[in-house]
């Protein structure tokens, strides 16, 4: 019994850090930045195609094909903020909605003629790719894997956005760009910079992904409306808020699936608008 | 008028009668063929096509003295108001004599409707309910039906010491109706289905479902689920629990180990068991010369799979028709000629019933390596299985 | 700012309600196209309950300025009413019609208390919710809805016990384009009446408008209302005139298309809503038939565009090009 609720408690954690990972990007673009970002889903997509090609194709090793990936995601968010998304800061959040879209879109025309519309898979390499056993209870080596890394990425972001000045000055430049550029502070780089961090991120959660969920061209589709959950839940603005909504969904949705599994995605779903409607700006949201 | 004039006259009509006869039969066959070439399922689409394209390499673009033209029509997926429409406007617009193609049950069920209220015969290749055709009787199967590819199988399992059994199947249609058709069977057969769980169709997570099999601790896990990333997501988790090592099998139906799929699922499938209509691995000289003409016609490195196979045998049945027919066909004919229907496909001897529904050898394999390539090994055969998963033998 | 001395508050409604060239044409052309397109009947009956859809939606956006990405579970529940009613032997077409705008508009007024309070990313994820939580539903109750599967032995009595639908959609035709353009000239009384101005208030300036004696709770759940029962009408009339529901109706793609729609074809102005449908649905239609990849790819920019652009869509556009050449556009 206790066992089993550990298992599953642990598993929850670990789909949830799956999550967070994906969705801590956006967590950035669109909370930190206000940027209704759908297309999130299409630049963690990105890459994983970058890792997939690059380990199937080329013999890279895992570690840097997802550094590539990273890197390579990063350069096409910026490209992409740089020459489309730029124009509607602060615009009507349904315009940035749509807009997103419209590229969700291409992304998936663009990735299907690339890629074929069969699903890819990556080989995970050796030393990920286990199962670790403490007395009765176990785990994959992956997903615990992916749980470190989200904790560094975690510490990462914290310590990195939400606590130092550029974080500070990124939520300035939303709540009052005039003021803020009036201050001296060249908001399109900060803004330009902030997008790449997402989409680097997007890139990493991705890649990171490929080797639970596999990869096809419909990926940034799928998950989209998870990670968009996630964010809003946790309350835009706050990377910590990511985390624990992103943690707190995971397990829900595992534990609500292990105890009623007939109730499937209602638990979910029903948690969720719950949630907002506690809370409309969600867990930490400003 | 002189006997030359007459002779010549005649000559004229005669000459006349042939052309206008040529004019006639140069007027192409047109068949709708309606199915996924675009989306998440265009693998479908892609196989189709180069089953189509390889069996016109081999027996040429023309039957019964007409010309055969498919007029492709995307669904984009199972979109069955999309299919309607498309139909709707297949028969009524296009003016087309046969349908075939569908993919999906939904879809099936929309376009069997209007080719029963319009009388345009309508083969499919590949929705597997049963219930599609009650009510058609211009409407054919060439696929295969889900009770038909798991009855066997439950069966086997009953006697071949898998007592207790977990069921996991998606929460679609297909899956629904895999799922009762193995509870039904395996129970019958004398089996114990100790539990069972409905994966939702966007799963990224499988964790939950497989801690319950492991609390129920059965001998096996029968799974359904479609082909695209659940057999992934589940062989992760079914390997991180560690089910294998306390001796867990698993027991699915062909579609998780499909062609298409194999190469993502790698090494970690060998040695699944799962029954089917049809390998690539089928040892037959039609199938061996089916699989090359397959490669030379198919595009992104698509393995033949059952999508293939029958697609090849609906175009056969075309061709069959059409010849029969000598060209002109009528409807009632055509069904006719149909059930009763029976002939060599590349996956074995298949035949269609009176129910107008395929019956066909339903093949047990296990995953092996073969030549450096992943391959569904067939080790068993339950012959000549009618669309219930009945024996008609 | 004065306040408007009662004449000219006529004139200003006299003036705004002034038939426009665009919906003149427009409502000509799509009356012509039954005896110009006879083969296509389906596709353009399909495409006007489209726009019918659009137009509700527009109620909403346009005018009260509430962005929901979920309008597409009024539609499906509007379907799933007629198609349901009609499976259980109760096929009278207009009644049907009546019980789903009755019960669409039920729901409407359920959901706007839940979503009234929110804004921007909230409301948006919040009518996602919305949206995919009734996908599920209908999804789960397969008994009910027949599930991903569809709906199916809908038997739709004839109009009035006279008119059958015909295989060749004649008759599904004409009854969706009374019915459309019945409820298009209601609609348009709706929004050029103080109630519609109301809405414009609220859209511009909520925290303005209850100075004014306006009572936003209430406005804005009788635009819910209306908007939620005229997307259950579309929906029961795609239900009936196809006699077969997908469960699709209910999708996310539905809600997303419409916006989309809704967006090219201009916001805020009615016609907008049709012409944007029609032109998405016809140009779907051809141009996936030549490529459905490239279709997805065009789309997906051309929307870009439309956004980026901001000019208002098609309408905007064709109003851009009359103030141009000297026309007395608003």
């Amino acid at each position: 019994m206790v066992v089993s609720l550990v298992n599953v408690l642990v598993n929850g954690a670990a789909y949830g850090m799956l999550l967070f990972l994906m969705a801590g990007g956006l967590s950035v673009t669109m909370g930190l930045m206000g940027f209704a970002n759908l297309a999130h889903g299409s630049l963690a997509m990105l890459g994983g195609y970058v890792l997939a090609t690059l380990m199937n194709h080329y013999d890279v090793s895992f570690l840097p094909a997802l550094l590539a990936a990273t890197i390579a995601t990063a350069f096409a968010g910026a490209i992409v903020e740089r020459t489309v998304f730029r124009r509607l800061y602060g615009g009507a959040e349904l315009d940035q909605v749509l807009l997103t879209i419209g590229v969700v879109s291409m992304t998936v025309a663009a990735a299907t003629y690339v890629w074929g519309t069969n699903p890819t898979s990556v080989k995970i390499p050796a030393w990920l790719d286990g199962r670790l056993q403490f007395g009765n209870f176990d785990f994959g080596v992956y997903r615990l894997f992916l749980l470190i890394v989200g904790g560094a990425l975690t510490a990462g972001l914290f310590f990195g956005i939400d606590r130092t000045n550029f974080g500070a000055k990124i939520r300035a430049a939303v709540d009052n760009r005039r003021m803020t550029v009036s201050c001296g502070i060249d908001v399109k780089r900060l803004f330009a910079l902030a997008f790449a961090i997402g989409s680097a991120l997007a890139g990493l959660g991705g890649g990171l992904a490929v080797g639970l969920v596999g990869l096809d061209p419909t990926f940034g589709v799928k998950y989209l409306v998870f990670l968009l959950m996630v964010v809003v839940v946790g309350g835009l603005g706050s990377i910590r808020g990511t985390l624990v909504a992103a943690i707190a969904l995971g397990i829900c949705d595992v534990t609500g699936k292990y105890y009623v599994p007939d109730a499937g995605a209602f638990i979910l779903y029903a948690v969720v608008v719950v949630m907002l409607l506690w809370r409309p700006r969600g867990l930490f949201g400003r | 008028m002189s006997r030359m004039g007459l002779r010549a006259l005649a000559a004229l009509v005669g000459l006349g009668a042939l052309c206008g006869a040529a004019w006639a039969d140069e007027e192409p066959l047109k068949i709708g063929l309606v199915g996924s070439f675009s989306g998440g399922a265009a693998q479908w689409g892609i196989s189709v096509d180069a089953a189509f394209a390889a069996y016109q390499k081999q027996h040429g673009d023309s039957a019964g003295g007409r010309k055969i033209e498919f007029l492709r029509r995307d669904t984009t997926g199972p979109n069955p108001d999309i299919v309607r429409r498309l139909v709707q406007e297949l028969i009524s617009r296009d003016k087309v004599e046969l349908i075939c193609g569908i993919e999906f049950t939904p879809n099936a069920l929309a376009a069997a409707g209007l080719s029963t209220q319009a009388k345009v015969p309508l083969l499919i290749v590949n929705a597997a309910t049963t219930e599609i055709l009650t009510n058609a009787p211009y409407t054919s199967r060439f696929g295969f039906t889900t009770a038909q590819i798991v009855t066997p199988f439950a069966k086997w399992a009953a006697k071949n010491g898998y007592h207790d059994v977990y069921a996991i199947y998606t929460d679609y249609g297909p899956g629904i109706e895999a799922g009762n058709a193995f509870k039904k069977a395996f129970t019958e057969a004398g089996g114990n289905v100790v539990g069972e769980v409905k994966p939702p169709l966007i799963s990224p997570d499988y964790s939950a479902y497989i801690q319950r099999v492991k609390d129920a601790k059965p001998q096996a896990i029968f799974i359904f689920a479609p082909a695209a990333d659940h057999p992934q997501i589940f062989l992760k988790a079914y390997r991180d629990a560690g089910l294998g090592e306390i001796g867990v099998k698993i027991l699915a139906t062909g579609d998780l180990t499909n062609e298409s799929v194999l190469n993502n699922l790698g090494d970690p499938a060998l040695g699944m068991i799962t029954t089917f209509d049809y390998s690539e691995a089928h040892d037959s000289p039609l199938n061996k010369e089916f699989t090359k003409a397959f490669y030379a016609t198919a595009r992104d490195n698509t393995r033949p799979d059952f999508t293939a196979a029958a697609a090849y045998d609906v175009i056969n049945a075309i061709y069959k028709i059409v010849d029969a027919q000598h060209g002109k066909i009528d409807p009632d004919r055509t069904m006719a000629l149909i059930k009763g229907m029976s002939f060599e496909s590349p996956r074995g001897p298949i035949a269609i019933d009176q129910n107008r529904d395929i019956v066909q050898n339903v093949y047990f394999r296990k995953v092996e390596k073969v030549g450096g390539k992943l391959e569904n090994v067939e080790f068993q055969t339950t012959p000549m299985v009618d669309d219930h998963g009945n024996p008609t033998k | 700012m004065a306040v408007l001395a009662a004449e000219d508050a006529t004139r200003l409604f006299v003036a705004r309600s002034r038939w426009r060239w665009e919906e003149i044409v427009f409502w000509l052309v799509a009356a012509s196209s039954y005896f110009l397109f006879p083969g296509h009947l389906v596709l353009i009956t399909q495409a006007l309950i489209a726009g019918l859809f659009s137009m509700s939606l527009d109620i909403l956006l346009g005018y009260a300025g509430i962005a929901s990405m979920g309008h597409a579970a009024f539609f499906g529940l509007g379907a799933y009413t007629a198609g349901i009613l009609a499976k259980m032997g109760y096929g009278d077409p207009i009644l049907d019609l009546l019980a789903a705008a009755v019960l669409a508009g039920g729901f409407g007024a359920l959901c706007s208390l839940l979503v009234a309070r929110l804004h921007g990313i909230g409301m948006l994820m919040v009518t996602l919710g919305i949206g995919l939580s009734c996908y599920e539903l209908a999804n789960r109750w397969r008994d009910m809805t027949g599930g991903d599967d569809g709906l199916q032995g809908m038997v739709v009595k004839p109009i009035f016990g006279i008119f059958a639908f015909d295989f060749d959609g004649h008759v599904a035709f004409i009854y969706s384009f009374v019915v459309i353009f019945i409820l298009y000239l209601f609609a348009r009384r709706l929004v050029n009446s103080p109630f519609g101005l109301a809405l414009l208030g609220i859209r511009e300036n909520l925290r303005r408008v209850p100075a004014l004696g306006i009572g936003v709770r209430a406005q804005l759940m009788l635009a819910f209302t209306i908007a939620a029962s005229i997307a259950g009408v579309a929906g029961a009339l795609l239900a009936e005139s196809t006699q077969f529901i997908a469960l699709e109706v209910l999708g996310f793609d539905r809600s997303i298309s419409v916006l989309i729609m809704l967006v090219l074809g201009g916001i805020g102005n009615l016609v907008g809503g049709m012409i944007g449908a029609m032109v998405f649905t016809v140009a779907r239609d051809e141009l996936a038939a030549l490529d459905p990849v490239y279709w997805n790819f065009w789309m997906g920019l051309i929307l870009c565009a439309i956004v980026l652009s901001g000019s208002g869509g098609i309408v905007g556009l064709l109003r851009r090009i009359e103030r141009r050449f000297g026309g007395t556009a608003r």
